[in-house]
């Protein structure tokens, strides 16, 4: 129990001692390439440093400037869009497919590894399948749609603000079904199957055990299912990069491709690191509530 | 539990696992048909764009030949073993710090490591950029291998430390107590039985690495220091159309490692998945 009362005089054989030294090669790594860049992105923020010229301390200047920004506005309530309209479709398909996974099913082990596709393949690389997918000319779903009378000319699917911004959400959720859909299979399997059939014993219907004996028990991993998603989704890039670049005219963008529009394409290092920095207490805001939420579960 | 017959079951659950199947899987089949046709058949469309008329393989050919390919795959390669094992020795000591040795600022530490995890690159990527300038790294290997640790550390750090917790304190004290030394322990007995969490921090580092899109976009702008995923979508998305199978082509070859990986230790990442959400 107390293995600090082992006195040794070896120094890594003491406790505090060991303990700090364990530590050191990752809080190093950290502090060199994550907690400096943080600072550093404060302090740019406040500037207007351009790339090749250094900047002077203009004060909260470039914040003040963003919010006047229509850009910007249109960014962030993308950004909203994109990470937190997309958390319910990929909450629903992925229980529907937790649901079929749970039973059993031959070749049970292909099938997983298959339907995770979506969610470990390099995100760039599968949206540029769908960026062929959504091809002005030759899109399959065009071609299908005009051979099944629907349409008669081609969609225009990422060339119009409307569609082009539910084909990335359409995207961002197809890459989230797999991660839902095992998360909340772990969950169900961790239900009791007793429970069950204490139920189905009590004259509980399908409907009624799902809600009563289910539900309670996934809540937990949905609810952290959906945090993580929202952090994850909201600090995007690769997916809108690939897809539009954030066009038409600018009207796709969230923070990240904006920012990397402004800041690195456009030079101004300043105005770029304050767009970030606008994520950053939103995404704290998550954090916290992800991390009471765990801390209460656990 | 659940008695139905054959044909019930059929369209409860293979039914639907087939749209499943369909919705999820169908960008991956036309990425696959789109790499082995010609580019003009592409365009023709009297065809029916949803099969292959005229096969062909001119296309991984030609990306494998007049594209810089290789290079691509070795440099990703390269920069996720790196990158993953450092990740895995730094988080390996820190979880069995936070897991077992009391330290100053030990208990701070554990959420310190947490938060971090929920630093994206998307947050950092304009100061980086300086740092990497500042260093001289932009267009070599380091200036991957050392920022990807950053993302990776923490969540390993946390699955490894819920993995050691789990291993009985007992086993530790009585070799303590026969006097083996806390790094002795640490290597012949808690790593030993933590192989499954190991592997699924491994699985998990190797595959954020080989995803990684940000960073290596910016770093690496000469051509031959690209990595797959932005080389394929910075060097072949040119105006000429011709490019499309190849860019196809490039994008399947890029995804096979880390699905390989996956199909293997599908298990293993499912387990760890859990050990997160449930222990943390």
């Amino acid at each position: 129990m107390n293995s600090g009362s082992i006195q040794s005089e070896n120094f890594l054989d003491r406790e505090s001692s060991l303990g700090v030294l364990l530590m050191l090669p990752g809080l190093i790594l950290l502090a060199v390439f994550l907690a400096y860049p943080f600072f550093l992105g404060i302090w740019l923020s406040l500037t207007d440093t351009r790339i090749g010229m250094p900047g002077e301390f203009i004060g909260l200047w470039n914040y003040v400037d963003l919010l006047e920004d229509e850009i910007f506005h249109q960014t962030a309530w993308n950004t909203m869009i994109y990470a937190l309209v997309t958390v319910p479709f990929k909450a629903v398909m992925g229980l529907g497919l937790a649901l079929i996974l749970n039973n059993q099913i031959r070749f049970s082990n292909p099938i997983r590894a298959f339907i995770m596709l979506p969610w470990i393949v390099p995100t760039a690389l599968s949206s540029l399948g769908w960026f062929m997918i959504f091809d002005p000319v030759f899109s399959p779903i065009s071609w299908l749609m005009i051979e099944m009378g629907f349409i008669d000319s081609n969609i225009n699917f990422l060339g119009d603000q409307l569609i082009a911004v539910t084909a990335i959400c359409w995207v961002n959720i197809w890459r989230g079904i797999p991660f839902f859909g095992i998360s909340i299979l772990a969950g169900l399997q961790a239900v009791p199957p007793e429970l069950h059939e204490q139920a189905a014993i009590d004259g509980a219907n399908k409907f009624n055990r799902f809600n009563h004996v289910t539900l309670p028990h996934i809540k937990g991993i949905l609810m952290i299912t959906s945090l993580l998603s929202v952090i994850w989704t909201f600090a995007d890039f690769q997916l809108i990069y690939v897809l539009t670049k954030g066009g038409p005219a600018n009207q796709t963008h969230i923070f990240g491709t904006y920012a990397y529009q402004v800041g690195l394409s456009g030079t101004e290092i300043g105005m770029g690191a304050a767009i970030t920095l606008y994520m950053f207490p939103i995404l704290a805001f998550f954090s916290i509530i992800l991390l009471r939420y765990m801390r209460k579960t656990a | 539990m659940m008695v139905g017959s054959e044909s019930h079951r059929t369209l409860q659950i293979y039914i639907p696992l087939v749209i499943y199947g369909l919705l999820l899987l169908f960008p991956f089949y036309w990425m696959t048909i789109v790499s082995l046709k010609p580019s003009s058949d592409l365009f023709d469309l009297n065809f029916n764009p949803f099969w292959v008329q005229r096969f062909t393989f001119e296309n991984y050919t030609y990306l494998f030949e007049n594209t810089e390919f290789w290079s691509w795959m070795w440099n990703t390669m390269v920069i996720a073993i790196v990158s993953t094992a450092l990740s895995i020795f730094c988080s390996i000591c820190i979880g069995y710090a936070l897991a077992r040795l009391r330290f100053p600022g030990s208990n701070f530490m554990g959420i310190g490591i947490f938060l971090v995890y929920l630093v994206p690159p998307t947050l950092l990527f304009i100061p980086m950029a300086q740092v990497i300038g500042t260093l001289n790294l932009f267009n070599t290997h380091w200036s991957l291998i050392l920022t990807y640790p950053t993302q990776l550390i923490p969540f390993a750090s946390w699955l490894l430390m819920g993995y050691f917790l789990t291993i009985p304190k007992e086993v530790e004290e009585s070799a303590l107590m026969d006097g083996c030394s806390r790094i002795q322990i640490l290597i012949r007995i808690v790593l030993p039985l933590s192989v499954p969490g190991i592997l699924s921090a491994t699985i998990f580092c190797f595959t954020l690495c080989w995803n990684e899109f940000l960073y290596a976009l910016i770093f690496m702008s000469s051509g031959d220091m690209k990595t797959i995923p932005v080389g394929t979508v910075s060097d072949l998305i040119k105006a000429d159309t011709l490019f499309w199978g190849s860019l196809m082509a490039s994008a399947l070859l890029g995804s096979v490692p880390v699905a390989f990986i996956y199909s293997f230790f599908v298990k293993y990442y499912v387990s760890g998945l859990t050990a997160s959400a449930v222990k943390g």
